[in-house]
């Protein structure tokens, strides 16, 4: 039986959002001091061993990440938290920010202590101006109290791009480019904002931090599930009859997410589909239902956990229909750098509208699906790769749904 | 109204500002005058290409005039299956104009977006970035009166 574990969103509804004094008399701000007590390396270690994965989508070691930085020496080191959160469906980032500001504050702290930053920046998106209001409240309140000691964080608000949620095209961003991803290695980690080393982090993944330095890597290990420890914040959305936000142990099974928490279906219908992890997520039959949310889990049967956002979609959906919109959502945020992605985007829009209007044969559809293939290993970024796993998903669970639509 | 320039000028010390000032202008004007952006190179020490494919890379910016309530709804995937097209009829029906246009009064502009991030109330809309949640068509005329 599933049930709630809030770490991330352990002060949640127990505190002023806007008051420092809240959040230190909740215990805030002890585990920066603990950490500062600690030599930086093992501050990584700890995080490290906690098992902590990027909760933005890629699930890379958090702490490991944090090493590659440490370790490139350099003038000038930053910490980015990555707040642009545009994953459709998506928006856990807002409700930690919103509700506990402080907490990532102190993650950020932490990692800057940790890697030998001085400077951080919170990249807040363009959608959110009242988020950016609350961070800068907090950010006034931490220089005031003087907790955050030498760190400085500032925030960059931006503009309206999905893409800039992959971290070298947000790091572009920052510096007043558009936000064109760039080409790996090197990686931020050695060569980063202003070539400089810089950790790249997820709000999620930020604000585990402080719990893990002050209860310890042995005790975060032992939630969840053993290959993407801790917990997850999902977000309920489309047909399903609780449309909030959960945050539970990683080891839950999809079902658990769709039918305890999100209490099934609306109106009593049936489950049609659901897709994880966003926009870019895969769709999951009903025959699936009992994997595991964790990021290897939903890896081994084609799915994501992505940013752990979750779409419910009833009987009556028209799967293709939704399939053809998101093909157009990811034309218009293409940022046209790479031409797999460029041009695959466009014609991947292009088919799907044909097929959805009823004017496609088998062919076209075959030539969808190798243009999808194609297009999930030729692409530069995430974005690119991505674009086609809802397209390629539906056509291996939900065959009959194509096949009603042919000429 | 602050001028476009100062506003530019508040910004220039700041390493990669011009997107910041970039949103500063759009939150006085609601749009990027043509002219600041040539002002906006000069300040960031780019070319004016460089300036303008910045300003023109990001769907929140707007280079040249629109209406001064920007209207934005959201078509993706959860508020299209919550009936967005709906809202969308409706906007355009309660405005006049269509998806992409303006107010000939230069009150309103009228726009798609993609995710707000309000999806546990969909379909979103949002007013100059201040997001109405739960919308239906009979609703609009209510929330579009605080602004007119």
């Amino acid at each position: 039986m599933a049930e709630e574990k809030r770490i991330v969103l352990r002060n949640y509804g127990k505190i002023d959002p806007l008051s420092i004094d809240d959040y230190i008399n909740a215990g805030g701000y002890k585990a920066l001091e603990k950490a500062r007590g600690m030599e930086q390396k093992e501050v990584i270690d700890e995080v490290k061993n906690s098992g902590l994965r990027g909760r933005g989508g890629a699930g890379f070691n958090a702490g490991t990440k944090w090493g590659f930085s440490y370790q490139t020496p350099a003038d000038q080191k930053y910490v980015v938290c990555n707040a642009d959160e545009g994953e459709p469906g998506t928006y856990k980032d807002r409700i930690i920010m919103e509700n506990d500001p402080h907490s990532l504050l102190e993650g950020m702290a932490i990692c800057g202590y940790a890697i030998g930053a001085t400077v951080g920046y919170i990249y807040c998106r363009g959608e959110y101006p009242y988020v950016a209001e609350v961070l800068q409240t907090a950010i006034n309140q931490a220089k005031e109290k003087g907790v955050l000691g030498d760190f400085d964080i500032e925030i960059r608000l931006g503009a309206g791009a999905y893409v800039c949620g992959e971290e070298t095209a947000l790091i572009e961003s920052i510096e007043g480019h558009r936000g064109e991803p760039r080409f790996k290695p090197p990686y931020p980690g050695v060569a980063g904002l202003w070539e400089k080393p810089t950790v790249v982090n997820n709000v999620e993944t930020l604000v585990n931090v402080p719990v893990i330095i002050e209860k310890g890597a042995d005790w975060y290990k032992s939630i969840g599930a053993s290959s993407y420890p801790g917990t997850k914040v999902f977000t309920l959305t489309g047909d399903v009859v609780n449309k909030t936000f959960f945050e539970l142990p990683t080891d839950v099974t999809i079902r658990d997410l769709v039918f305890t928490m999100g209490g099934g279906i609306v109106d009593g219908k049936k489950f049609k589909a659901v897709q994880i992890g966003g926009t870019s997520g895969g769709f999951i039959p009903e025959s699936l239902l009992d994997t595991k949310v964790d990021f290897d889990s939903m890896a081994a049967i084609g799915a994501t956990l992505g940013s752990g956002a979750v779409f419910v979609m009833d009987e009556d959906t028209d799967l293709i229909d939704v399939i053809e919109r998101i093909t157009k959502f990811f034309e218009h945020e293409s940022c046209g750098k790479c031409a797999p992605c460029r041009e695959g985007t466009k014609r991947l829009h292009e088919n799907l509208q044909k097929i959805n209007s009823g004017e496609a044969t088998t062919d076209e559809i075959a030539l969808t699906e190798k243009l999808g293939k194609v297009m999930s290993r030729a692409c530069l970024c995430g974005l690119g790769q991505a674009a086609p796993a809802p397209f390629l998903t539906t056509l291996k669970n939900f065959r009959a749904d194509y096949d009603a639509k042919l000429v | 109204m602050a001028d476009y320039k100062e506003i530019i000028n508040k910004f220039r010390q700041v390493p990669g500002g011009i997107i910041e000032a970039y949103n500063a202008i759009q939150k006085e004007y609601s749009y990027i005058p043509e002219d600041a952006i040539a002002v906006a190179a000069k300040a960031f020490k780019v070319s004016k290409a460089e300036a303008y494919g910045v300003a023109s890379f990001y769907s929140y910016l707007k280079i040249g005039e629109r209406g001064k309530n920007v209207i934005r709804i959201c078509e993706s995937a959860p508020c299209h299956i919550a009936g967005a097209d709906k809202v969308v009829e409706a906007l355009e029906k309660e405005l006049g104009i269509k998806m992409g246009e303006s107010t000939p009064d230069g009150k309103f502009a009228l726009e798609f977006a993609e995710c707000v991030g309000q999806c546990q109330a969909t379909p979103v809309i949002t007013i100059n970035r201040k997001p109405y949640g739960d919308v239906t068509a009979e609703k609009i005329p209510g929330i579009l009166a605080e602004y007119k």
